[in-house]
């Protein structure tokens, strides 16, 4: 039977095979952590039925409700300054002659990807502290301001390539219908631009809010983001109410990741 | 200054980069269009003719040169301060914009009322026809359609000159038949300046008043679409305006020696010596080769073309000339028969060399 | 300049709207990095932070460590099994993704168009879940009453669950699950652009399939592997969640053993020297893939 089957070029020996694991892989874990957020027994070992309790005591847990406040609050703010700085970054350094230090620019904006986390983590921690000692301020702004920085490549990214795939003759049409340089950005290009600016928000955002290291290294005593609270609770007695808190920005995440996709296949 | 001219672009210089390895875009092109006019920049891609065009519509500024709109100097006017509107090769249509929205981008942004800008938007709509297509988004239309809508909204805030890049490139045969007879109506019914830019030179031919031909940053010629035809000034605007065939002569008198030894008449309007005669192949009729005056030829290809027959014609010195004839029973020969050619000396041109 | 009449040059505009990014950056990210070069040249203060003397003693003592009595010189065995560690891990997770991955992006690539996209979305999801999430996901399944201990004492194969939580297994399996994406999503990169008439034209030549892997496919698409490995390695040796969690505190590297120096440790010049040697590494590193990729992909 397998030699009356057409001779098919794209196929490798066992690559499927490998490919399915992988995706089993993948995903089994995380299954298994939504499943068990359902858990109506006290442990995380045993089963005990189906039952919301776990998401209730995550939700009247004024500890995990005060974390996640702060994690929305601090993804909000760095969402909005990483896109805003990184759109007009965007603007600045594409569909125009390459011009002296874009090279520099680019290494600077990509920064937080290339070091490594937690070296950029001690980085911060020595500054800050220095900075809360100088002028004893311990509020949220000193983590708004490390998530701001570190989501810059991630809202940049998005902007850039919608920013590239849209020719200048669209500006150019509208100079030619006697748009000024501001009237041609304010109708032309920032709506055209929308989908990218978006995009990179949503990503600047998740990333936020997805953020372990520099929020445990940045916060000072009571400044718990949800991550940081769930890698507190495993000093303790894991239980089922980490898998639910888990599961919550799990949804989160995948609900932001399709707006994402929808809006960037959704071009031109 | 001349009160009927709409734009006068003078020594026009364009270079790009610097150095030895700086291109001429332009080359010194000066050019008066006048106003009402259709006037056609003809020429091969890469010969300026979309250069001079931006640097009309302030999307270039001129190494050197002045560029004078109905008398006013516009060198460096920014093109948003420029009464001239662009129809564009890609059309450039505002995607996130209504039709509506995009014919009266223009005048909106040129501080109008709304009711002005609606009401212009509707007007002009319906000058391209396409009143029922207000609200529709560019990429719901034709190409066609989208054309029709570029073409709107550069004529909505009445510009003193339109011009038009390539505008029917993208458009299939048929459609740019009826876009070509669309525009020249449009061009009469708003008495608007048009300069049309295309490497179509039968485009050029059957829409301009005036055609200017232009090759490798250089305006060879200009003059009405006859004058072009009839009387190309060089080698190159005979060989890009229809097909012709070119034979090297010398002169005696009004008696042109051919390389194959036979002689016409022609008019020699005082040259002599060596020159190459431009012979348009409906010039060139056939005949049995015993007809006085015929000059000797073999068939070496016919190629059938429908309406008409192209015949490869081999003279005895193995020169080939390219005659078209009517396809009909009286004008059928066949590879390899001996003919007689007829050249009428008083239509072919001679042309410098 | 007559062309620059009502413009400004393309540079001044372009440094002009990078402005605020730069000002962030260099405030909230690059600028601290060298308050840590220059913390790892001080003296440790005596509880916590520093004394401004100048000491090379902090990038001493990364590989050495001196007898508070005798003051003889001796390897840092301590240091130097957590960098070994480091690297080892590093190493075998790259291998690890890479064996998954490859067969992975490849699979993706070969499907078609429409299914593509949603094979893509799912290599994504797990790519931007918060790292925490899924590395608590597969501690549940490696721990001892965990899925994978309770399935095989289920099938008869172990009577006593395995022990592979707070091991170094438990630590390598973690980073490749939490970096399979990250191989994966670059090799589909190059096996996308890939021409697969390449591949029949191989068979017409008369290759096998084991040929045609070997000698057409990986060298055109090894942009992409090399892509794939420097992304998986990098993040695998600045590692601190997954360790952290799956390691158990005694099998650390280098990013919890940076921590424990602005921890209990309190040696803040030696976490800052640790940092820098680990951001050399990490720079190095990039730096050869980019050297690579411009020589491979001269238009990329």
């Amino acid at each position: 039977m397998g030699k009356n089957r057409a001779f098919d070029v794209t196929t490798l020996p066992g690559f499927t095979a490998i490919a399915i694991l992988a995706f089993v892989l993948l995903y089994a874990p995380i299954v298994t952590l939504v499943v068990y957020s359902f858990n109506g027994g006290n442990s995380v070992n045993l089963w005990g039925g189906f039952s919301l309790k776990w998401y209730k005591i995550a939700w009247e847990n004024e500890a995990v409700q005060g974390a996640a406040v702060r994690s929305l609050i601090i993804a909000v703010w760095a969402s909005v300054i990483a896109t805003s700085v990184a759109t007009l970054a965007a603007l600045g350094t594409t569909r125009r002659k390459r011009f002296r230090g874009q090279t520099f620019i680019y290494v600077m904006i990509n920064q937080p990807l290339m070091v490594p986390e937690i070296v950029t983590a001690v980085a911060l921690l020595i500054f800050f502290s220095s900075v809360k000692l100088a002028t004893g301020y311990s509020g949220l702004g000193y983590l708004i301001l490390a998530h701001s920085a570190f989501c810059v490549p991630f809202a940049y990214l998005p902007i850039r390539a919608r920013l590239e795939g849209m020719d200048t003759s669209m500006e150019i049409a509208a100079a030619d219908l006697y748009a000024t340089p501001w009237q041609t950005f304010r109708h032309i290009t920032l709506p055209l631009l929308m989908p990218g600016v978006l995009a990179g928000a949503m990503l600047a955002f998740v990333i936020s809010l997805d953020d372990v290291i520099i929020t445990e290294f940045v916060k000072s005593a009571g400044q718990d983001t949800l991550p940081t609270y769930m890698l507190g609770q495993l000093r303790r007695a894991l239980t089922p109410e980490v898998n639910a808190i888990s599961t919550a920005l799990l949804v989160l995440t995948v609900l932001i990741l399709t707006a994402f996709f929808i809006i960037t296949k959704k071009r031109g | 200054m001349n009160q009927d001219i709409a734009v006068s672009a003078s020594r026009i210089v364009k270079t790009y980069g610097a150095g030895t390895s700086a291109v001429r875009a332009l080359d010194d092109v000066s050019i008066d269009i006048e106003k009402g006019e259709f006037f056609t920049l003809l020429g091969p891609s890469g010969c300026g003719k979309t250069t001079l065009l931006r640097c009309i519509a302030g999307f270039e500024t001129p190494t050197s040169g002045t560029i004078l709109l109905s008398g006013r100097d516009i060198t460096f006017t920014p093109p948003n301060e420029r009464p001239i509107n662009t129809v564009f090769q890609s059309y450039a249509l505002f995607p996130h914009l209504t039709v509506a929205q995009n014919v009266g981008f223009g005048l909106q942004m040129l501080g109008r009322p709304k009711s002005e800008v609606a009401e212009a938007a509707a007007r002009v709509l319906a000058l391209v026809r396409l009143d029922g297509f207000a609200n529709r988004l560019p990429q719901q239309l034709s190409g066609g359609q989208q054309q029709r809508v570029a073409l709107a909204r550069a004529l909505a805030p009445q510009p003193e000159v339109l011009l038009l890049d390539e505008p029917l490139s993208a458009l299939d045969l048929k459609l740019r038949k009826e876009m070509q007879s669309e525009l020249k109506r449009l061009q009469t019914e708003t008495g608007i300046t048009f300069i049309f830019v295309t490497h179509d030179q039968e485009e050029a031919l059957t829409m301009s008043n005036r055609i200017g031909v232009m090759s490798a940053g250089k305006l060879l010629q200009v003059g009405t679409p006859r004058d072009i035809y009839d009387r190309p000034v060089n080698r190159f605007v005979a060989d890009f305006i229809g097909e012709t065939n070119f034979v090297r002569a010398t002169l005696a008198g009004d008696q042109a020696t051919l390389g194959s030894g036979d002689t016409i008449v022609v008019d020699a309007k005082g040259a002599s010596g060596s020159v190459t005669l431009a012979v348009r192949p409906e010039q060139i009729r056939i005949a049995p080769r015993d007809r006085p005056g015929a000059i000797h030829a073999t068939v070496a290809e016919s190629t059938y073309f429908g309406t008409d027959m192209h015949y490869q014609l081999a003279l005895s010195d193995g020169t080939f000339l390219i005659a078209r004839l009517q396809a009909n029973a009286a004008n059928v020969y066949g590879n390899g028969d001996e003919v007689g050619v007829l050249i009428d000396g008083t239509a072919l041109q001679l042309l410098a060399e | 300049m007559r062309g620059s009449v009502h413009r400004r040059s393309s540079g001044a505009n372009g440094w002009l709207l990078s402005l605020p990014a730069l000002l962030l950056l260099l405030v909230a990210a690059s600028g601290p990095l060298v308050i840590v070069a220059i913390y790892s040249f001080l003296e440790p203060g005596d509880y916590s932070g520093v004394r401004w003397i100048f000491s090379g003693d902090a990038w001493f003592r990364i590989l050495f460590e001196r007898d508070i009595f005798d003051q003889t010189v001796s390897l840092a065995d301590a240091n130097l099994s957590i960098f070994w560690r480091s690297v080892k891990l590093s190493l075998a997770t790259t291998l690890v993704t890479f064996a998954l991955g490859l067969p992975t992006a490849w699979f993706i690539a070969t499907r078609p168009a429409r299914s593509r996209a949603i094979w893509l979305f799912l290599i994504t999801i797990p790519f931007w879940t918060n790292l925490l999430i899924r590395t608590f996901a597969i501690m549940e399944v490696i721990r001892n009453q965990g899925l994978l201990n309770t399935a095989l004492i289920k099938i008869g194969l172990i009577t006593d669950p395995i022990q592979i939580l707070y091991t170094d297994t438990a630590v390598l399996i973690g980073m490749a699950y939490v970096y399979l994406p990250l191989m994966v999503l670059p090799l589909f990169a190059a096996i996308d652009r890939f021409d697969f008439n390449l591949i029949e034209a191989g068979y017409d030549l008369y290759a096998s399939r084991m040929q045609i892997l070997r000698r057409v496919i990986l060298p055109i698409i090894r942009p992409g592997i090399v892509a794939g490995c420097i992304l998986v390695f990098v993040p695998s040796l600045g590692a601190y969640v997954t360790p952290r969690v799956l390691g158990g505190g005694k099998n650390m590297m280098i990013g919890n053993f940076i921590e424990l120096q602005f921890g209990q440790g309190q040696n803040w010049p030696l976490g800052a020297a640790l940092s820098m040697v680990l951001l050399i590494v990490v720079l190095g590193a990039l730096l050869i893939y980019t050297r690579v990729a411009s020589k491979e992909d001269p238009h990329g």
